[in-house]
């Protein structure tokens, strides 16, 4: 176990011209799930090979429990791994792949046993330890990959994307049970997804990627509430935040949107007479059929009932929403009904450069 | 009218059963004839050749054949040279094949000049080989320029030097084949492998040793009936290089045939490499797929 330091990170893949990762600083604390997440091409992935020595940077180091690990060999660094494909050596059995760090690390062969069954245990492999990779389910490949990953005492656990190639219903059983494993081991994990609903289920602390930087680090339910930009707000949550446009009145107290009016809160103060975005989630607007002061009107366009809500697609002033409504709430396409916007949950962001506004 | 009426029908029942060649026929036909043609007729007029003279069965040939003193060093020599060539060009062929898949810099470059002794006929390699081996040649004037005395590479009383020349000549044209096998079935390996074996702590003989080359047995296998073959067939390069001074016995099949204007012997040696090609394959296959099961076990 050890922690995480990586700073002032750049990668440019031989013959690309953008940056794969561009100046990116991180600290993990020893413990921490940490998430990387973002949508393909955002250098996650190439973060984590870095992490692993699968890659070298142009420049910036990183150091793994004090100890700076930015050009050395995979083989050098003690961490493991879990890969996407699961690369599952196919030409020999379960109980080899899976004790094939501890023999690589030459430990004696009671001992490897040992911690296979330990392993196999954990992962429920027990009885498939003398099979071929062939001869399992992907599931269970995916399994011994991370019996495989999990039986060396590595400093850092890296994972690539590793249930993105399991059934949906799989993925979410998996998932739990991953959590309570690398729970129990307490080891440092560094986890590489592109599925939102994975980051916030997994990690203590959620770093969101796009182009190659980090645009938010925080915990998953930070990242959730408070997108510190757009495209943050736009990329965690199903469905994602709406964005409004709408206007700021001079005195500060009002905010238009088209010709309806809202309460504005009071870090709208330091915006007067602007243009801004107002962001805001979509169970986080409560809607009614009757108006009561402060609504404002929306037509339906889109019902699509969930189960436990009723996710509406309404217009408002010619801008597209998004709203939750209970499952019991009733009404049809064209009809006229009020949105009510909490304070607290809205949030705002500046027109031309995405950020969250913050009161100056 | 009643007469016309049924002639329809008959008409179809006439068509239907009328024998069509089925497709497959169609499609195997072609390669079978083929293979008749140019192997199984030359080999049966070959095994007639070597077994039956004007008063029909006779092993006359074969006793001739293996009563000429040259029979047995060319024997030993072949086998000497698959002994010492076939391990010497594997550990090339992977050698380079790995330095190919670490992505130097002019890395097809390299693959392309490296396979060009593939396009290169065998006997324009022997004379290549002898414009450097013989007495005169590049190695001599080489050595001379160095300041050292140089050596009748290719003499007949020296039957080491010799047999280094041929060893030589012959890594030289026919290691790229094994080379071009083994890069193939490199690309075919997920990159996946050898990461993770790196990841989990695995030094580059640990990788090569646990993971490349198991994962690499299909394509040796193959590579390992190839070039065991062919090597039985060594001709070219030694016939240029030295003659008869070092006999192999595709070179005494020649011999036999244009030399000594046998036919008949000549049929009986050529005979013995077919055999002992087979034997060869047989024997890699059994092995190699012993050794598939007792992995599944």
């Amino acid at each position: 176990m050890a922690d995480i330091s990586i700073s002032n990170l750049v990668k440019t893949y031989p013959g690309g011209t953008e940056r794969a990762t561009d100046d990116v600083s991180l600290e993990i604390a020893d413990g921490d799930f940490t998430v990387l997440l973002g949508p393909s091409g955002c250098g996650k992935t190439t973060l984590l090979r870095m992490l692993a020595g699968l890659e070298l940077p142009d420049s910036g180091s990183i150091s793994i429990g004090g100890r700076d690990v930015t050009y050395l060999p995979p083989n050098k660094r003690n961490i493991s791994m879990v890969f996407q494909s699961y690369a599952v050596f196919p030409h020999r059995s379960v109980r080899y792949n899976i004790g094939f760090g501890l023999q690589m690390a030459k430990m004696p062969k009671s001992d490897i046993e040992k911690k296979v069954q330990w392993a196999a245990e954990l992962l429920q492999l027990g009885p498939y330890l003398d099979r071929l990779p062939a001869q399992l389910s992907g599931g269970q490949r995916q399994r011994v990959a991370v019996a495989r990953a999990i039986v060396v005492d590595a400093d850092v656990l890296l994972m690539d994307e590793p249930l993105s190639n399991l059934d949906a219903l799989l993925r979410l059983n998996f998932r739990s049970e991953l959590k309570k494993i690398v729970q129990d081991l307490g080891t440092t994990t560094v986890y590489v997804t592109h599925d939102q609903s994975e980051a916030l289920s997994l990690g203590d602390q959620v770093a969101v990627m796009r182009k190659g930087r980090i645009a938010q680090l925080g915990g998953p339910l930070d990242v959730y509430d408070a997108p510190s930009d757009r495209f943050v707000g736009g990329f965690i949550g199903s469905p994602p935040m709406n964005f409004i446009d709408a206007a700021v009145t001079a005195d500060g107290d009002t905010l238009v949107v088209g010709d309806q009016k809202l309460m504005a809160p009071s870090l709208l103060r330091s915006f007067k007479a602007s243009d801004i975005v107002l962001g805001v989630r979509a169970e986080n607007v409560a809607v009614g059929t009757q108006r009561s002061s402060g609504d404002i009107a929306a037509t339906v366009l889109v019902v699509e009932p969930m189960g436990s809500t009723v996710l509406l697609t309404v217009d408002v002033e010619g801008q597209t929403l998004k709203v939750q409504a209970p499952p019991t709430f009733r009404t049809a396409p064209h009809q006229t009904i009020w949105l009510s916007f909490s304070p607290n949950t809205m949030r705002f962001y500046d027109r031309e450069t995405s950020m969250a506004l913050e009161a100056k | 009218m009643t007469v016309q009426a049924p002639a329809a029908p008959t008409k179809a029942t006439v068509r239907a059963p009328r024998r069509r060649v089925p497709a497959a026929v169609w499609l195997i036909g072609p390669s079978v004839i083929f293979m008749i043609l140019l192997l199984g007729w030359p080999v049966v007029e070959g095994v007639l050749q070597a077994f039956q003279d004007e008063n029909g069965f006779t092993l006359d040939f074969v006793t001739r054949m293996v009563q000429d003193p040259y029979f047995w060093p060319a024997v030993r020599n072949t086998l000497l040279l698959i002994v010492v060539m076939i391990p010497i060009q594997f550990a090339f062929a992977i050698g380079m094949a790995l330095l190919l898949r670490a992505n130097p810099r002019l890395h097809k470059v390299h693959f392309f000049v490296w396979a060009i002794p593939l396009a290169l006929s065998d006997l324009a390699a022997g004379l290549v080989w002898l414009s450097i081996f013989n007495d005169r040649g590049y190695l001599n004037s080489v050595l001379a320029w160095l300041g050292l005395e140089g050596s009748s590479w290719l003499a007949y009383d020296n039957q080491t030097t010799m047999f280094i020349c041929v060893l030589i000549a012959e890594l030289w044209r026919a290691t790229s084949l094994v080379l071009v096998i083994v890069v193939a079935g490199l690309q075919g390996i997920p990159k996946d492998y050898d990461e993770a074996a790196q990841v989990f702590g695995a030094t580059f003989w640990q990788r090569l040793r646990h993971v490349t080359l198991p994962l690499l047995k299909p394509s040796l296998q193959v590579a390992l009936i190839l070039r065991t073959i062919l090597a039985f067939q060594t001709f070219a390069v030694a016939q240029a290089l030295t003659g008869q001074n070092f006999p192999l016995v595709v070179g005494e099949t020649y011999r036999w045939y244009t030399g000594l204007q046998n036919p008949n012997v000549a049929a009986a040696l050529a005979l013995v490499i077919l055999v002992v090609s087979m034997l060869t394959s047989i024997f890699y296959l059994r092995a190699l797929r012993e050794k598939n099961q007792g992995g599944t076990r």
